[in-house]
């Protein structure tokens, strides 16, 4: 991957194509086509219901989509796989809601996401290894909890919880990062550092954002891809999308 | 909660396992004293009808431990453990009954006294083998891991979670209850199995095999307890927790939660086994009431009153119940029901933590009031 | 009008046929002379000779006196005697009260075993007096009446009186009627000595239901019993195809009391549906509300000895408001403290159900109460001789359907229902519209409970109302609800229905006990299958 220079167009990492699922007749996702390269930052946008989690949901095995094609790497079919085998292909999602275990310690939560065998028999005799305690170090000064680490995560503010399932996200080595609304909730400095971490991660990495808080993408896209009705609405980098006409009247310009 | 997050603190230079043991040993020795070399006169004697019952709370406590592991750690409450206890406490029945030989009221060399009676000519396919006590003993632990390693890889494949599983717990043991109960199973229908006489040959009546099995029982009790604080302990101990606390995460993590509540699920039906195999010699009968839903139920108060997510909390509601039960139904009889109620709804509006996580509390409040100090990290309540 | 027309026509059918054929018995209706015939036929039935009296019983039946019936029924009985002191002859009462002198229909006082002598019968009499009787009875104008004589011909029919069956046979215009005397005469023409009458009966025999008919055809069937191999044959054939029959009927009559376990199911388990499905809350105190309702109807009983046809009417209320009232103080004393805590709330309602029954122990008796059933759900309805319908069990099904619609009308089109389904929907919205959210969730879990009450009511007058009573239907109730999709009435109907009738076709092949564990067995599978039930909603609410 390093080979390769920014400015070459890199391989596919992910390809949706034709997708489409329904709910009691709902058209959720109807016929949506997604291409993410393996280096690159996209954002997601849409109104209410446009169909963004879901997405992220056929994504990762949570829902399975009625038609079409979901591929990842190279070509493994990931509507055959389930949650924790796309889990373990690399795929990583932070949810919208921070989920975090709130009764275990920061460390114990960044420690349970690490990546490593996730057999029972290997859980029984695991034992924290010295580059693991090191990779839990470097964690935790990535997503500034060290002075943390020994709380509970249920006892975290909202923006730390935020930054802990970030941290998790980052332990788990993913090649492809799924954030479902990453700022919800943080303060303006926070909003700050998290721009600068995804941006930074995208540099090799594949992650693609969804987001609500437009000000944010702004600050971070690149490409941005606007969903509609459960499908694509217009894409491109952020500048041609503010001025594109349709998108601003079904979002943009409310 | 105050155990399972907390990992690698058992302190420096003292060996939980060796305390455990230790605790164990002075236990067992002093009661066994107590009973075997005081004499009846004495007021330290302890009479054997005491040391069965402190046997019998071992077994409890053995079984508070399993469901714990299950309840407090994995967050599956069982209403159905009674079901894994009683197949282990069946099994050990079989051994027993195969044990009386041609001693029983009809003299049949094989069949035992209730097959006779149902003018059985042979003895079933599943009785066999029974006769030996190393295959019974396989039997006590394989039989109710077994049942619960397929009731859970359905269960937990197809992810039924929560009251649903709950109510199917207590569907399952209901069934089997109605199933123990037919005379054409093979298990002496409702009378189950009893007038036992000895065990590898010695009198189940008399006082030193009763300290025996007392003896076992306990340390029973605390081989269970050390090993499910091993596995509450291990990083598949806090994988099991962060299941508890949510499951999708888990999953989204790369983990597959099923396995996890399959290996826990499992393990602690057959300590439950091995709880009941204890229990049945001690208490002379098995029959289908163990299978009651009753029964299950009432087992999940003792570790909701000692407090669950806390091992030595399971095992000390255990006995607590068990000591009151015993107390209340030997002096107020109709009281029992009520108080077993009573528990119910208090523990859970007032009690989420049992005695032990109050008593956690009143300590941490005490120190803050000593110390001024604000509330503790890692105080928090579920 | 219809129906009078025919019937006079059938009078009159009667009269001339008999008149022609002067068979044994047969009365002559509107003969003048009746009255005079009667009278002096009377006297014979007390002749010293057997013979006399034998002209004297014809004499009697052929009278068509109204009173012949009673006389010749008192004889069979034993009961026609004749006064020491005048001679006179009277009826001795069946039990208790004054003989009934027979010629003034007056009663008579007084009189003893020693005032009297009674009239002597032998076998013969007897025979010749129960045909006499039946023949009476087949001619009466009441179709219930012949309806019944025929019945009790089929099977004890001789062959001397075949001659009278053959003739009210053909006098008989009622379908159902002529069907059971063409039964009872082919039962007798089946003993006897000519082949062709003997397949002739069989023949007539074929798609009877009596069990007599199938125990004379097996009996033809045999080769023991029965020389000819063409009427054997077609006996075994006729047995086979009524087998068949009464099999269906076997089958019918299962679904019955499938339809009707699957009724009380659906009572026991809407209220559940209501409190678990609609409010999310475990209430293992269900089954304790059904034991509630069952004894406020023995407490109702208790109370109001003379009133036991209105009882239930009385008990439906008070039931309802009992296990609703104690419904909503679980409420407000405790589940309202767990909500978002399923698990606790189903230990304390688990030890609310422990304290409800010891409460109920303490206050009545560890034993089991009788309750009585009125009048008008006792019986049954007969279909045939192989199926019939009890009403209490009727009466449950069309209850159980009552109170299913009148949920279903509750929650769609009151107040009260909307505020509840706005609740359970969203509460915060609810709540910031200014629903009482706390109330409505008070009165919807007593409204769950109240229910269970009324399902106690009639489950008293199928089953034991003890302290355990509503352990029994608390496993299945979940059962139901879970089966059928949670929050779902349609699928609690469903779940009630497919579990009762399911329970009940299995059981004469299983056995109770192994029905019951086939059942819970194949539902814990089934959820394994469908975690959301049957009617489950689908989609990523259904999957949070």
């Amino acid at each position: 991957m390093s080979l390769v220079g920014p400015e070459v167009h890199t391989p596919t990492l992910l390809y949706l194509d034709g997708v489409s699922v329904s709910f009691d007749g709902f058209k959720a996702i109807d016929g949506l086509s997604l291409v993410v390269d393996e280096t690159e930052l996209r954002c997601v946008i849409g109104p209410n219901g446009a169909g963004k989690t879901t997405m992220m949901d056929i994504i990762t095995g949570r829902t399975r989509p009625d038609t079409g094609r979901v591929e990842y790497a190279d070509g493994v079919d990931l509507t055959r796989c389930d949650e924790s085998e796309i889990a373990n292909l690399g795929i990583g999602r932070k949810f919208q809601k921070p989920t975090v275990f709130e009764h275990h310690t920061v460390d114990d939560n960044l420690e349970l996401a690490l990546a490593g065998r996730r057999s029972v028999a290997a859980s029984l005799r695991f034992a924290l290894g010295p580059e693991d305690r090191d990779r839990i170090d470097e964690l935790l000064a990535t997503v500034n909890l060290r002075g943390l680490r020994h709380r509970l995560a249920g006892t975290l503010s909202h923006g730390q919880k935020q930054w802990l399932e970030i941290g998790m996200l980052l332990a788990q080595r993913p090649r492809l990062l799924l954030v479902d609304e990453p700022v919800a909730g943080m303060t303006a400095q926070e909003t700050e550092r998290t721009a600068e971490l995804l941006v930074g991660l995208a540099t090799d990495h594949a992650v693609v954002v969804v987001e609500h808080d437009m000000e944010f993408v702004r600050s971070i896209a690149r490409k941005v891809t606007v969903l509609h009705q459960g499908r694509v609405l217009a894409e491109g980098p952020m500048s041609v999308i503010q001025d594109d006409p349709l998108v601003n009247a079904v979002y943009l310009g409310e | 909660m105050s155990e399972s997050p907390v990992h690698g603190s058992g302190g420096p230079g003292r060996s939980p396992t060796a305390a455990v043991l230790g605790v164990a040993l002075v236990v067992v020795s002093v009661v066994g004293v107590l009973n075997q070399a005081v004499g009846e006169s004495s007021a330290l004697h302890v009479p054997t009808y005491v040391v069965t019952l402190l046997g019998k709370y071992a077994c409890y406590a053995l079984l508070a431990v399993a469901l714990d592991l299950v309840w407090g750690y994995l967050g599956i409450l069982s209403l159905g453990h009674g079901a894994f206890f009683a197949l282990g406490g069946y099994a050990m029945g079989m051994h027993l009954m195969r044990e009386i030989g041609p001693r029983g009221v009809y003299g049949h060399p094989v069949l035992p006294d209730f097959m006779v009676f149902l003018d059985w000519k042979t003895l079933p396919w599943y009785w066999h083998g029974f006769d030996s006590f190393a295959f019974a003993l396989v039997m006590v632990v394989l039989v109710p891991a077994a049942l619960a390693f397929v009731f859970g890889w359905l269960a937990f494949r197809s992810r039924v979670t929560g009251v649903y599983l709950s109510i199917m717990t207590q569907a399952l043991t209901y069934a089997l209850m109605l199933a123990f109960f037919r005379n054409e199973m093979g298990f002496g229908g409702n009378n189950g199995l009893t007038d036992f006489k000895d065990v590898l040959g010695l009198d189940l009546q008399s006082d030193a095999t009763r300290v025996g099995l007392f003896v076992c029982s306990t340390m029973a009790l605390a081989a269970g307890y050390l090993l499910a604080r091993g596995i509450v302990r291990s990083r598949l101990g806090r994988v099991v927790t962060a299941i508890r606390d949510g499951e999708g995460r888990v999953r989204s993590l790369g983990y597959r939660p099923e396995r996890y509540k399959l290996f826990v699920f499992t393990v602690s039906a057959a300590m439950a086994g091995v709880a009941g195999a204890l229990y049945v010699p001690q208490v002379g009968i098995i029959n289908p009431g163990e299978f009651a839903p009753l029964s299950s139920i009432e087992l999940v108060v003792w570790v909701a009153v000692g407090g669950r997510g806390t091992l030595h909390g399971a095992a000390l509601g255990a006995v607590l119940v068990n000591y009151a039960k015993t107390w209340l139904t030997g002096t107020y009889p109709e009281v029992w029901l009520f108080a077993l109620g009573a528990m119910f709804v208090v523990v859970t509006l007032v009690l989420p933590r049992g005695i032990v996580g109050l008593a956690a509390t009143t300590r941490a409040a005490w120190a803050r009031r000593v110390t001024g100090a604000s509330r503790a990290p890692g105080e928090v309540v579920p | 009008m219809n129906h009078i027309i025919r019937h006079r026509h059938r009078r009159w059918l009667v009269r001339g046929l008999l008149g022609c054929v002067l068979a044994l018995v047969g009365p002559i209706l509107g003969a003048t002379e009746t009255r005079a015939d009667f009278e002096a036929a009377l006297a014979g039935l007390d002749a010293r000779d057997f013979a006399d009296k034998l002209r004297a019983i014809a004499e009697v039946a052929r009278s068509g006196d109204p009173r012949s019936e009673t006389v010749l029924a008192a004889m069979l009985d034993g009961r026609l005697a004749v006064t020491r002191a005048g001679g006179r002859l009277v009826v001795l009462p069946a039990e208790h009260g004054d003989a009934v002198d027979v010629r003034s229909g007056a009663p008579v006082p007084g009189l003893g075993a020693r005032q009297t002598s009674r009239v002597r019968i032998n076998n013969r009499l007897r025979g010749v007096l129960r045909d006499a009787i039946a023949s009476l009875r087949l001619a009466s104008p009441d179709r219930v009446v012949r309806l019944d004589a025929a019945r009790a011909l089929v099977g004890g029919v001789d062959a001397s009186s075949l001659g009278t069956l053959r003739d009210a046979l053909e006098a008989e215009g009622d379908a159902e009627v002529r069907g059971v005397l063409e039964v009872a005469l082919a039962m007798a023409e089946a003993r006897s000595d000519d082949v062709d009458t003997r397949l002739a009966a069989v023949r007539a025999m074929a798609g009877s239901l009596r069990p007599e008919v199938r125990g004379l055809l097996r009996e033809m069937g045999d080769e023991e019993r029965e020389s000819d191999p063409r009427v054997r044959s077609a006996a075994r054939d006729a047995l086979d195809a009524i087998e068949a029959e009464v099999a269906l009927y076997g089958h019918l009559s299962s679904l019955y009391f499938g339809v009707s376990l699957g009724s009380v199911l659906l009572l026991a388990a809407v209220g559940l549906a209501i409190t678990f499905g609609v409010m999310g809350v475990i209430n293992m105190a269900h089954g304790e509300m059904v034991m509630l309702g069952a004894y406020t109807t023995y407490v109702v009983q208790t109370l109001l000895p003379d009133a036991l046809e209105i009882s239930l009417l009385v008990a439906l209320p008070l039931a309802f408001l009992v296990a609703g009232l104690v419904g909503v103080l679980m409420e407000r004393g405790i589940i309202r403290h767990l909500y978002g805590r399923p698990l606790e709330t189903l230990l304390a309602t688990f030890g609310v159900s422990l304290v409800l029954q010891q409460t109920v122990r303490t206050v009545f008796s560890p034993l089991n109460r009788s309750v009585s059933t009125p009048q008008w759900m006792s019986g049954a309805l007969e279909i045939n001789p192989v199926l019939a319908f009890t009403y209490n069990r009727l009466y449950i099904i069309a209850f159980s359907i009552m109170v299913l619609l009148a949920l279903v009308v509750l929650l769609r089109r009151t107040r009260f229902g909307l505020e509840m389904r706005a609740v359970t929907q969203n509460r915060a919205m609810a709540s910031a519209m200014g629903i009482r959210t706390s109330r409505v969730d008070a009165m919807t879990f007593g409204l769950g409970c109240g229910i269970a009450g009324l399902a106690g009511v009639a489950l008293s007058q199928l089953t034991n109302v003890g302290p355990n009573m509503g352990q029994a239907y608390i496993v299945d109730s979940f059962m139901v609800v879970v089966f059928g999709g949670v929050g779902n009435l349609l699928g609690t109907f469903v779940g009630a229905m497919t579990l009762g009738i399911v329970s009940k076709l299995l059981e004469p092949a299983t056995g109770t006990v192994l029905a019951k564990i086939l059942v819970l067995v194949s539902i814990i599978v089934f959820i394994q299958r469908r975690p959301r039930g049957l009617f489950a909603l689908s989609g990523r609410a259904a999957e949070a």
